[in-house]
């Protein structure tokens, strides 16, 4: 490591050290035994420290508001990380700002797809127009009670603020909460009482913050089961299982549990992934919020069927409720010896890290989870090598949904054929689907594999009074829009796919004949081009120049004009980006062009008008 | 960075545009065509410097991948069928070029990559009015007497920074910071070079290939029209400042050197210098 070279004039503030020392003393160095990184000879403390940059920067950013040129320094010098590289990493992510604050609360409104139906740009305006600092937020995972504003603090816990039930949160409201220091109680679950439910039974009915509880309720069983199981045992049950990942990509997982757990001899990794980020997506959310223990025993059974001594839980920074509650989960655990070097006096080791993202959607994609992770910018690598063999730090990693690991309580329990059993062949057991728009009861809903886009409309209380359906949002952003001819498509793996769509982390937004659908798909060219990484050409030009296109069509250019341009691009960011985010960056648009959702359209009014930007 | 010699004995076999082509393993995709003499564009990827693959311009298709592979980075692997020149590698390839070039300035790029521009029909043009698009223009950089910085030439390549960091200098006074349209090349708090951590190697602007970073010497006699590589010899020299035996090609007009570069494959600098080898010649002027 060279010499570093600190150039800023500013020193660091009291508060800022004591925040940052506090951030970084309760993490032991994490042994990493075998990266690429440690080619650079002498470079292996370095390494180790820098995975502490993302929890410092979360801590420079509390203290002070701002992550100052002063505070940047220490952390630099704490951690041995070049000044350059630790700003490159800070300016990466939305949550952290560079400019001193100008509030000491930030009020991030979230107005995309769902929450611009129910009046999210008035919302942004009446808040302006009162005097709060306000930032146009991208969808906060609350599409089900929208609009939804997540208020960052200085110096205090973030809130979550929407709707109690129903209708539409007022500035007032959103007073009380800061004023209180308190977050919108958790959703109440539609299903609740309903004794179908596997993976939200206890939602809503176990308290979140008991240990005792949740052993009361069922807890630790699996676990239990699958200590005295074994590893091999409980890979075996879950590639019976069938289950498939439920983050979008719908691998088995199985074969990927089975080729850590064959990586023998060297270190490996869980990662779970809870950054959630897709818009229209909330379910993780739920249960992380309404059962945090069920996480963290599903990712102990997963750690130690695996041989990964070290579990790493990545939520995005947006989720503050669920972030309190998974933390105090944790702490109850170690100290109940469910987590740590004896787990439930098994003799097996796993450990369990919290880390919060930063507003990035792309630290969702697995890669650039794991460059996150380890203080770096959250960039997607090129896959090959693939996770199970090169993951964070380089080293062999399992990394899954939520929801993925939740299932495998049930599947340890019952044994992998009984769940296998259920659900359609090729889709066994339930999914947990994310209902919002012009449905009565938007929510969060657990059904067998196999239930129809009608079925689920139907058990969210149908369409709403006046509505007819137009269209359906399936799959997020990243998926695709479906018209009223789909609505007996079975919702499941193959049933979509010959569709050519994608259940991808189970969104279904409804959107009716007074939607300005035009205005929602420009909404999602925007989400793409802010929420690119920005690393590689076909995505960084390409999701501007797709977002510009639309604008343009929204201002009365003509479809017919521009459809060359957009099947270019669309065709440049699927075939040659490098990751996920630029390769379906055009799918939602593309299908809503192909439903004629996008002719006629210089004709229609929006309902809300363009979001401020 | 270098590949390190791999065994000889081992050679692994794909079949390349349809003809069956035998490469030594470890060898990537774009080592083989040049092997067989297929031209590919590359922008991002340098022989000196770790592969990034994010520039996308060498992509090819790969039989059984979904998308497109980028051929600097992805290994051969035995029995491998490969296709360089399709309608589909034709078109991201096109379209990679008309991206950058509706959003930076392209002309000061070497002149392979305008022959690559009109190789494939680009039309950048077509992404609507410049002045109505977003695109990277913004002032010039100009923080001291030794070299500038014109970042919307910058094609976000990453070059710079790999030989600022651990490809070569290992001083990371530059990283990429922002994100997506807004990600640019950066030192910390955007500070000026001198007050960062720079050294003055300029081994960034050894790899830069479009121009973004370039001579304060080369920059100003483009400005005032007077470059003309036409009327430049180039003489190969060791810098004689200190012992290492570095290779030193001075470039020279109208009698006077206007820029110092060093061999890519030269066994000692990789095509990287320290500031006396690369500005040290500003004395001989003074
Ligand atoms: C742009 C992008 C964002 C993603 N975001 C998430 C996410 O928020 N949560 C998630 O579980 N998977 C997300 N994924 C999918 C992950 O890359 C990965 O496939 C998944 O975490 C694997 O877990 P699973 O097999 O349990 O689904 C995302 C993928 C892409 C390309
Ligand atoms: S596709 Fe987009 S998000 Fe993914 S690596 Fe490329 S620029 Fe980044
Ligand atoms: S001149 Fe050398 S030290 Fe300065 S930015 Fe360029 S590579 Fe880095
Ligand atoms: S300044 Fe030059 S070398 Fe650096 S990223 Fe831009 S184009 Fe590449
Ligand atoms: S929270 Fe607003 S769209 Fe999801
Ligand atoms: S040269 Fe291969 S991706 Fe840039």
């Amino acid at each position: 490591m060279p010499d570093l070279y600190f150039g800023a004039t500013d020193e660091a503030t009291d508060a800022e050290r004591a925040a940052v020392a506090e951030a970084i003393a309760g993490f032991g160095p994490v042994v990493v035994r075998e990266s690429e990184r440690l080619v650079h000879a002498g470079r292996a403390r370095t390494v180790e420290r820098r995975q502490l940059l993302l929890p410092a920067l979360h801590a420079l950013q509390r203290a002070s508001g701002w992550i100052s040129p002063g505070g940047l320094d220490h952390v630099c010098s704490e951690l041995e990380v070049p000044p350059a590289e630790a700003y490159g990493v800070a300016t990466f992510y939305h949550l952290f700002t560079h400019e001193p604050p100008r509030a000491d609360d930030t009020l991030h409104v979230c107005d995309d797809v769902a929450c611009r139906l129910f009046g999210a740009v008035d919302l942004i305006d009446d808040l302006r127009a009162e005097g709060h600092y306000v930032k146009a937020s991208p969808c906060l995972g609350q599409c089900e009670r929208g609009p939804a504003v997540m208020v960052q603090r200085t110096g205090r816990d973030d809130l979550t603020v929407t709707a109690v039930d129903g209708g539409r949160v007022t500035t007032a409201e959103v007073a009380v909460a800061i004023d209180t220091a308190t977050s919108t109680p958790s959703v109440t679950l539609p299903q609740a009482g309903s004794g179908d439910l596997r993976l939200l039974a206890r939602v809503g009915v176990v308290d979140p913050s008991s240990l005792d509880d949740y052993r009361a309720h069922g807890g630790y069983r699996a676990l239990e089961a699958a200590l005295a199981m074994g590893g091999d045992r409980v890979i075996a049950e879950v590639t019976a299982s069938g289950l498939s990942g439920r983050g979008g990509a719908a691998f088995p997982t199985g074969v990927k549990w089975r080729g850590v757990a064959d990586q023998e001899g060297r270190p490996r990794h869980l990662v779970c992934n809870a950054d959630e980020s897709e818009p229209g997506t909330f379910k993780d959310r739920v249960v992380m919020e309404g059962d945090p223990f069920s996480l963290v025993e599903a990712m102990t059974v997963a750690g130690t069927a695996i041989g990964a001594e070290q579990g790493w839980l990545y939520i995005r920074g947006e989720y503050p409720v669920a972030t309190a509650r998974l933390r105090h989960a944790i702490d109850e655990a170690y100290a109940a010896g469910l987590l740590g070097g004896d787990v439930a006096e098994s003799g097996i080791r796993f450990d369990l890290t919290l880390r919060s993202g930063a507003g990035a959607y792309i630290c969702g994609e697995e890669t650039a989870l794991f460059n996150s992770l380890e203080g770096k910018r959250g960039e997607p690598r090129n896959k090959p090598p693939f996770p199970t063999t090169h993951g964070l730090f380089g080293e062999p990693t399992a990394i899954n949904n939520v929801e993925t690991l939740v299932n495998v309580l049930p599947i340890v329990q019952m044994g992998g054929e009984a769940y296998a059993a259920e659900g359609t062949e090729r889709s066994p057991g339930t999914k947990l689907f994310c209902l919002s728009g012009r449905v009565n009861r938007p929510g969060t809903y657990e059904v067998e594999f196999g239930a129809t886009l009608r079925d689920l409309m139907d058990l969210a209380g149908g369409l709403v009074d006046g509505s007819e359906l137009r269209a359906v949002m399936l799959g997020g952003a990243a998926g695709s829009f479906v018209g009223p001819e789909a609505l007996d498509m079975p919702l499941t793996l193959e049933d979509t796919r010959v569709a050519g769509a994608s259940l991808g982390s189970g969104v279904v937004m409804v959107f009716d004949q007074h939607d300005d659908l035009v205005d929602t798909v420009r909404r999602i060219a925007e989400f793409f081009r802010d929420e690119s990484c920005g690393q590689c050409v076909p995505c960084r030009v390409g999701t501007v120049r797709q977002e510009e296109v639309l604008v343009r069509l929204g201002r009365g250019s003509h479809i017919d004009d521009e459809r060359d341009l957009l099947d270019d691009l669309a065709t440049v960011m699927r075939d040659a980006s490098i990751c996920g985010l630029g390769q379906t960056a055009s799918g939602a648009i593309r299908s809503a062009i192909e439903l004629g959702l996008l002719d006629g359209i210089a004709a229609t009014g929006g309902t809300e008008g363009e979001g401020s930007r | 960075m270098n590949e390190t010699a791999v065994s000889v004995s081992t050679m692994v076999e794909i079949s390349l545009d349809g003809e069956s082509v035998r490469v030594p393993e470890g060898s990537t995709i774009l080592d083989a065509c040049r092997r067989e003499g297929i031209n590919t564009p590359t922008l991002c990827w340098a022989e000196n410097l770790t592969p990034v693959n994010v520039c996308r311009v060498c992509v090819v298709e790969v039989e059984g991948s979904r998308v497109l592979v980028p051929s600097c980075s992805r290994k051969v692997e035995e029995g491998m069928v490969v296709a360089t020149d399709t309608e589909r590698v034709r078109t991201s390839r096109r379209m990679v070029y008309e991206l950058l070039a509706s959003s930076v300035e392209m002309d000061r790029a070497a002149p392979e990559v305008q022959a690559w521009i009109d190789h494939y029909g680009a039309r950048p043009e077509r992404m609507g009015d410049p002045a109505e698009i977003a695109t990277q223009a913004q002032p010039v950089k100009v923080q001291d007497d030794l070299y500038v910085r014109d970042y919307e030439r910058c094609i976000l390549c990453y070059k710079c920074v790999e030989a600022c960091g651990d490809d070569a200098q290992h001083t990371y006074a530059i990283a990429t910071a922002g994100r997506g349209f807004g990600a640019h090349i950066s030192t910390e708090h955007d500070v000026s070079l001198p007050d960062s951590a720079c050294v003055y190697c300029g081994n960034c602007i050894g790899v830069c290939p479009t121009g973004a970073l370039a001579f304060k010497t080369e920059h100003d006699m483009r400005e005032a029209g007077t470059w003309d590589e036409s009327r430049q010899s180039v003489a190969t020299t060791v810098c004689s400042f200190c012992g290492v035996g570095c290779n030193l090609e001075l470039h020279v007009q109208d009698e006077r050197i206007v820029k110092v570069t060093s061999p890519a494959d030269h066994s000692v600098t990789y095509g990287h210098l320290c500031i006396k080898g690369r500005f040290g010649w500003q004395h001989a002027h003074a």
